[in-house]
């Protein structure tokens, strides 16, 4: 069979089921008695097995196979969650991981995963792991199990999930399909059945076994038990749809039944399998007197219609549909500066018009391209729980706000830098336990990793409450370094010092470790995030720990600026980094040591030419009584840039260079103009020092 | 065996500068344009001659003339700009005039003449004798190394 054509569904659905692995890996460590978990693990896992080993990748099938015996075994009770069992896990998991990335590479997906699934196997049958011994005491509890008139056994597990169940107004079904005696593909018909029944509810049981139904290793007959909300009726009809079935037979499992059942398993703790007389009513009887009030089948009905609205879209196509909008914005700039040119009134009109909608399809193209960022927050748990392992420290991760939305362009850049943050917090802020105990903190440390909107901008904090910045070895160290002066050191604030980790060659660590690296990190992190159009700065109080906040643009590729001239050249200045336009009498213009000055209520702002910056001859406005300035920012510290003239606020869609100019002084990309002129973007970060 | 002929032949666009005739393959060029407004960019080298929008690409544009110290010369009704695809993205030369695709058999394409002091030496791949023409061949990779840094003195 030919299955490339499914190869990308596939990775991109493996990595889902693994992602939902990991975070329930996680969430079962900290609570290793919730069965429930245990069990979407496991489904996690099922789903992968099945749809590699449809996909001939023999390796990952295996290995997924095993792990879904370890989770089996879990949630049967027969052995218990511990940290090193879920070390294998969590290895096993990883291993998966890297076989996909393999197989999205181009790769066959091989892995030699012999020793793991040993390991696997062992953990299965209860065999101590290594050296460590697992007391296999849970094995020995009484095995319960129900027997239904369907002749289908139930264990404890399962009957608990049908009873949470029914308190949250689900049904339990047992659903009995008889294929046709001539029936040719036995399996296919089970696929689409497990395929209607599963968009209506969950499944939890079938007989015989998935696996027995998947080797076709039954005969006419098999009974799925289904969690549902919906209709015994509807459901018969949907199920009946499929061809070469003879018949379906529903059967409601009520809850009273399964009290009725749990208390006689109390009462009587026989480990044998014990057939009860079990309360079946009839279908049609259930319908008339079940009690699941009208308010609740509604309510569920408009959430699933909701759910369904969501389409897959390739990637490339949201590029060529922004591609395509870019276009369209260079020429609403044309027709803008047509239209103030001819100043018909109709034509006015209409372009205002046109503004608008333009503006309001670039909210919907922009917001389309957005993804939330647990995209990138969703890989961090499992790294803090590595790395805190491995430091031996204690850490919690709280993350808020993953849901934020963020424009495609920023997340893929935006990873690196937080892992390497992240592990900075982890590495040098949180202190070891014994000395978070002697300073009377928590001996736990938390790193709470937080997103959200702010006007036009999206944040992300990383905060710890480990040891903050010391500011006597920050400025020991910068000053070793030549980072600063001596003589400067006692003017800076706190803030200021905190943020020389940033500059490059600086590492505080006592010795150079793996986890955070060699300093050449943080101030990478920094270079990073500007080159994004972002920003970072850092809070911290000693003692008490340290707040990492990166501001981002929403997105990267269209961006409001300030069109100057400069000796008929247009330039443009993003919006983001100006504060506010003056215009200057000359005389205003101090000097403090060569440098040109101005005192711009109450500070001293720095006046930056651009004509000498851009190297231009011309500079007839030498004369001129009056100048006009663009005073932008970088953090905290301000400039004036002299320009010609402005020429007004615009939409602009931002290009590169090219592979050929790389690194031009003070420009940070181009755009095209509404006349198809080329306009170079000011890089103001490179223009404040 | 007319087949193996084909195969040791490449077609290339001549063109001129300061009188003399150089070629490149065709397979590199995307186009070329006449006069197109170009943006210039500060801080680079002089050959460097700025931007152009190419169909809503910018484009940079490098003045072969100047790249190979030349004789500056104003953009005039033969100059043109060839477009041509180097790593990926696109670059325009400037050059004299470019009239001419021709296919040059390889077994005609020689290693430059070694001569003492030629400015342009580097830049070249090696001279094809066609008939009585002499075409210079381009050393693309050479003349589009980019440009790592701009020129940052004085600061």
């Amino acid at each position: 069979m030919d299955v490339s054509q499914y190869l990308d569904m596939f990775i991109e659905e493996s990595k889902e089921h693994l992602q939902a692995c990991s975070e329930q890996l996680l969430a079962l460590e900290n609570n290793p008695d919730d069965l429930a978990i245990v069990n979407e693990v496991f489904r996690a896992a099922h789903t992968l097995k099945g749809m590699s080993a449809t996909m001939g990748y023999e390796d990952i099938a295996d290995l997924t196979h095993k792990m879904e015996n370890v989770l089996d075994a879990i949630r049967n009770s027969k052995i218990s969650v511990t940290t090193e069992i879920l070390d294998v896990v969590f290895e096993a998991v990883d291993d998966l991981e890297l076989m996909v990335q393999d197989i999205e590479s181009g790769g066959n997906g091989k892995k030699d995963v012999s020793k793991l699934v040993d390991t696997l196997n062992r953990i299965e049958a209860g065999q101590p792991l290594d050296l460590v011994t697992e007391p296999a005491a849970t094995t020995e509890e009484p095995f319960i199990e129900v027997v239904t008139s369907t002749g289908i056994h139930y264990d404890e597990f399962e009957l608990t999930v049908i009873s949470q169940s029914a308190e949250q107004g689900f049904n339990a079904l047992e659903i009995t399909v008889t294929l046709r005696e001539d029936c040719l593909l036995k399996v296919a018909r089970v696929f689409m059945t497990f395929e209607i029944l599963e968009k209506s509810g969950e499944v939890i049981k079938t007989v015989p076994t998935v696996e027995q139904l998947e080797n076709e290793d039954f005969d006419q007959k098999f009974t799925i038990v289904l969690l549902t909300q919906e209709d015994a009726e509807d459901l018969k009809a949907k199920v009946l749809k499929v061809s070469e079935i003879e018949d379906v037979h529903i059967t409601y499992i009520t809850d009273e039944y399964v009290q009725k059942y749990k208390q006689a398993a109390l009462n009587t703790k026989d480990p044998e399998p014990e057939v009860v007389e079990t309360i079946i009513v009839p279908v049609a009887e259930v319908a008339t007197t079940k009690e699941v009030p009208k308010e609740a089948v509604k309510t569920k009905k408009a959430t699933s219609s909701n759910s369904n609205k969501t389409i897959r879209v390739n990637i490339d196509r949201l590029d060529i549909l922004m591609n395509l909008f870019e276009e369209l914005v260079i020429d609403r700039g044309r027709l803008q500066s047509i239209a103030s040119e001819l100043h018909n009134p109709e034509l006015n009109e209409s372009v205002e018009r046109m503004t608008r909608v333009s503006g309001d399809l670039q909210n919907i193209i922009l917001n389309m391209r957005m993804v939330p960022v647990e995209t990138v927050f969703n890989r961090f748990p499992k790294m803090v729980r590595q790395l805190a392992r491995d430091l031996n420290k204690k850490i919690d991760l709280e993350i808020v706000g993953a849901e934020t939305e963020l424009d495609r362009t920023v997340i893929d850049e935006i990873g690196d830098p937080l892992v390497h943050l992240i592990r900075n917090a982890l590495d040098h802020g949180i202190e070891m336990p014994e000395e978070r105990i002697a300073n009377g903190k928590p001996e736990i440390g938390t790193v709470t990793l937080r997103a959200y909107h702010s006007g036009n901008h999206v944040f992300i904090e990383l905060e710890d409450d480990g040891a903050g910045v010391n500011r006597e070895r920050v400025v020991g160290k910068a000053i070793e370094r030549g980072i600063i002066s001596p003589e400067a050191a006692d003017s800076l604030t706190n803030k200021q010092v905190a943020e020389l980790i940033l500059a490059s060659g600086f590492s505080t660590a006592a010795s150079i470790t793996d986890v955070s690296g060699r300093g050449v990190g943080l101030d990478v992190v920094k270079n990073t995030i500007e080159s994004l159009g972002g920003h970072i700065s850092i809070d911290s109080t000693e003692g008490k720990g340290s707040l990492f906040q990166v501001q981002l643009p929403l997105t990267l590729s269209i961006i409001s600026v300030m069109l100057v001239e400069l000796d008929k050249e247009i330039y443009a200045i993003p919006l983001s980094s100006i504060i506010e336009t003056a215009i200057i009498q000359k005389s205003d213009i101090l000097n403090a040591h060569n440098q040109p000055v101005i005192d711009f209520r109450g500070t001293i702002v720095p006046l930056v030419d651009l004509k000498d910056i851009f190297e231009m001859k011309n500079r007839s406005n030498e004369e001129d009584e009056f100048q006009s300035i663009v005073i932008v920012r970088k953090g905290e510290s301000l400039a004036g840039l002299v320009v010609d003239s402005f020429i007004g606020q615009q939409e602009i869609v931002l290009k590169s260079l090219g592979e050929y100019l790389q690194n031009v002084f003070a420009i940070s990309g181009a755009t095209i103009l509404g006349n198809g002129q080329v306009a170079l973007i000011v890089d103001c970060n490179a223009l404040i020092k | 065996m007319t087949k193996a002929a084909e195969v040791n032949e490449m077609k290339v666009i001549v063109f001129q500068l300061m009188n003399k005739e150089y070629a490149i393959g065709l397979d590199v060029v995307e186009s070329i344009e006449k006069s197109l407004s170009i943006t210039r960019v500060p801080r680079m080298p002089s050959y460097v001659k700025g931007v152009l929008n190419l169909r809503g690409v910018v484009t940079p544009v490098v003045d072969l003339r100047e790249r190979f110290d030349m004789e500056y010369k104003e953009f005039d009704e033969t100059s043109c700009i060839i477009i041509v695809s180097h790593a990926g993205s696109e670059v325009g030369l400037i050059v004299d005039d470019a009239n001419d695709v021709m296919d040059v058999p390889t077994s005609a394409i020689g290693p430059q003449p070694e001569v003492v002091g030629s400015v342009e030496s580097e830049f070249i791949s090696g001279v094809a004798k066609v008939g009585k023409r002499l075409l210079v061949m381009l050393n693309l990779e050479k003349v589009l190394q980019p440009i790592k840094k701009g020129n940052t003195d004085g600061f």
